[in-house]
């Protein structure tokens, strides 16, 4: 296995095919390099990559208006397509949305992720490990479905406010524009919550990761030193956390990126990136705008990550 | 964390980390709830009653079973697929140098990186444009590649507290290289792979998005799901399923957990 050790300096030729097959593997490692990789590569390569770079090409063309049929032409009509402001306007709120619940998970998950790290112990240590993980893999659709009933109108949320005689709280904030609504199910407010409960325990794991990477002698000369507890998470724990924080932001924002389930269920009419990919494909049968708006996410997440590398996150993951 | 004097956290981060942990849970905790509920028309709260009668109903249901059946076919397939190549790439990434290496990286974490619309809609033109019709088999497709990812990361973990010195001492003492793979390091990277195994599993066991754009005719549990979310057909019978899809998806984790738990605690303890 180990193709970088230097072959011993006696070796007697194994008896049998698998030691000649074995003896061959060792000496030749590039060989063994090749079967190890063979697979996978071919796999990713061809169904992923290739089906990929097949859908980026179809970008390219255009779908002719009267047919309905897909013009295999190089043009670029259909990127001006994407720029026009019905679309722009889809590309806008849904960065906007992204960046709103990227930073609101960083602000839940940063606490918890801190106390897991630093104060957290032994069966506690676990507790907060499960915590985490349990509702991070648990069924997406069934977390979307408890938000669905948390936010009816004769859910939890509003026999809460009532019984704490806050309901009038509750209506004027839906009664504010863009983010209100008829009820929290149909509102921008609602769909933000369950991005934030669906996307943010992807943060806290990154964030935790880079907090425990940090020596605590750090943090005890920088107190010896009189540092307040205050100055020490300002000038030492955040910068060297910010790595962490950098790479939980990956996920949380590519997720919501290309989410079109969250937004379909729980939100307004207007479209979010994902769900007009889905409409341009499905019932407007046009793959080379849809495969356009599947540009925009690869290219704002090619830039993150490019900006994220700089910013060390990757060794935070 | 090991040189902390303060024993205990300030009680403004005590409170945030709880509530933070309680905004994960409530949610959860209500499904369970639902469950039992006798309304039938509205998510009203508090349930008017409690009853296990929908457990009995969902049980005779044949499409809740027809979905169930095809999404334990389809993960476990998947699963497979995504063990065999999910180790491969971990064992050339780890054990050897080569040119390229990071790409590999990047490649296998890239299904999983960018939104699944993308991977969805890219393998759904990609099988129309090569005439593949869409059936089960397209479904694996498309879960197996996703999955791999979730191997490749356990697999790459455990490889590197393989020592090398290991697989050194028992090649010197005889053995050639499918001895030493079979006797040393699978053992050792053997719970790592059951944990990604199930991991995989339960992602699999999830996966809607990919899903809908793979997927023919043939419903998986999630599709099922989905279209009871859009439009819902009978209340009491979802939540029961919404149930039962958690406690499902929690055994496979809880079993990763115990199954790589003191890897966990040696990787974590400092450095």
């Amino acid at each position: 296995m180990s193709a970088l050790a230097t072959p011993a300096a006696i070796t007697p030729n194994r008896p049998g095919l698998t030691g000649r097959l074995s003896d061959f593997l060792w000496k030749h490692p590039h060989v063994l390099l090749a079967i190890l990789l063979g697979p996978p590569v071919l796999w990713l390569g061809i169904i992923y990559l290739g089906s990929l770079f097949a859908l980026l090409l179809q970008s390219f063309f255009s779908i002719d208006d009267f047919s309905g049929l897909i013009n295999y032409e190089f043009t670029l009509s259909t990127y001006k397509q994407l720029l026009s402001d019905a679309n722009f306007d889809i590309i806008v709120r849904t960065i906007t949305m992204a960046a709103v619940v990227t930073i609101f998970s960083a602000l839940i998950a940063f606490p918890i992720a801190y106390y897991a790290a630093r104060y957290a112990k032994g069966k506690w240590k676990a507790v907060f490990y499960l915590g985490i993980m349990l509702p991070l893999w648990s069924s997406y659709l069934v977390k979307i479905y408890a938000w669905k009933l948390i936010l009816a109108k004769e859910g939890i949320l509003t026999w809460a406010f009532a019984k704490l005689h806050l309901l009038w709280l509750l209506d004027a904030w839906l009664a504010l524009p863009i983010i209100g609504g008829n009820s929290l199910s149909v509102s921008y407010t609602g769909t933000f919550l369950v991005f934030v409960y669906v996307w943010m325990p992807f943060m806290i794991l990154p964030i935790q990761a880079a907090l425990e990477r940090v020596p605590g002698n750090l943090i005890e000369a920088s107190s010896d030193l009189g540092g307040t507890p205050q100055q020490t998470f300002r000038h030492v724990l955040f910068p060297l956390a910010l790595p962490g924080i950098v790479a939980g932001s990956i996920f949380t924002f590519s997720l919501t990126l290309g989410d079109y389930i969250i937004p379909q269920i729980v939100g307004s009419s207007r479209l979010f990136i994902g769900q007009a990919v889905y409409a341009q494909q499905g019932t407007a049968g046009n793959i080379p705008l849809a495969a356009a708006f599947t540009v925009v996410p690869i290219v704002i997440m090619g830039l993150y990550l490019w900006m994220a590398k700089r910013m060390g996150a990757f060794d935070a993951l | 964390m090991r040189s902390d004097r303060s024993a205990s956290a300030p009680l403004g981060l005590k409170i945030a980390a709880i509530g933070g942990l309680l905004f994960l849970h409530i949610p959860i905790l209500l499904i369970f709830l639902y469950a039992f509920t006798t309304e039938e028309k509205s998510y009203q709260f508090p349930p008017p009653g409690l009853t296990l009668q929908w457990f009995a109903v969902t049980w005779n249901r044949p499409d809740v079973w027809a979905a169930l059946t095809l999404s334990v076919k389809v993960a476990t397939i998947a699963t497979a697929i995504a063990l065999v190549l999910g180790t491969l790439c971990a064992a050339a990434v780890s054990q050897t140098r080569f040119f390229g290496r990071e790409t590999i990286s990047l490649l296998v974490i890239l299904p999983i990186a960018l939104p699944g619309i993308i991977t969805g809609i890219a393998l759904r033109s990609a099988f129309s444009m090569a005439d593949i019709p869409f059936s089960f088999w397209t479904i694996v497709l498309g879960h197996a590649t996703f999955c791999i990812v979730v191997v490749y990361n356990n697999a790459v973990a455990r490889f590197r507290r393989v020592s090398g010195s290991l697989i050194e001492a028992s090649m010197d003492l005889g053995a050639d290289g499918f001895q030493t793979f079979r006797h040393i390091i699978l053992p050792n990277i053997g719970t790592a792979l059951l944990a990604g195994g199930m991991l995989a599993f339960a992602l699999s066991f999830d996966e809607v998005i990919v899903t809908t754009f793979t997927g023919g005719q043939q419903s998986t549990l999630p599709i099922w799901m989905l279209e009871e979310l859009i439009r819902p057909r009978q209340r009491p019978v979802t939540n029961v399923v919404a149930m039962v899809v958690m406690l499902v998806t929690f055994l496979p984790i809880l079993a990763a957990y115990y199954l790589t738990r003191d890897g966990d605690q040696i990787a974590g303890a400092g450095k």
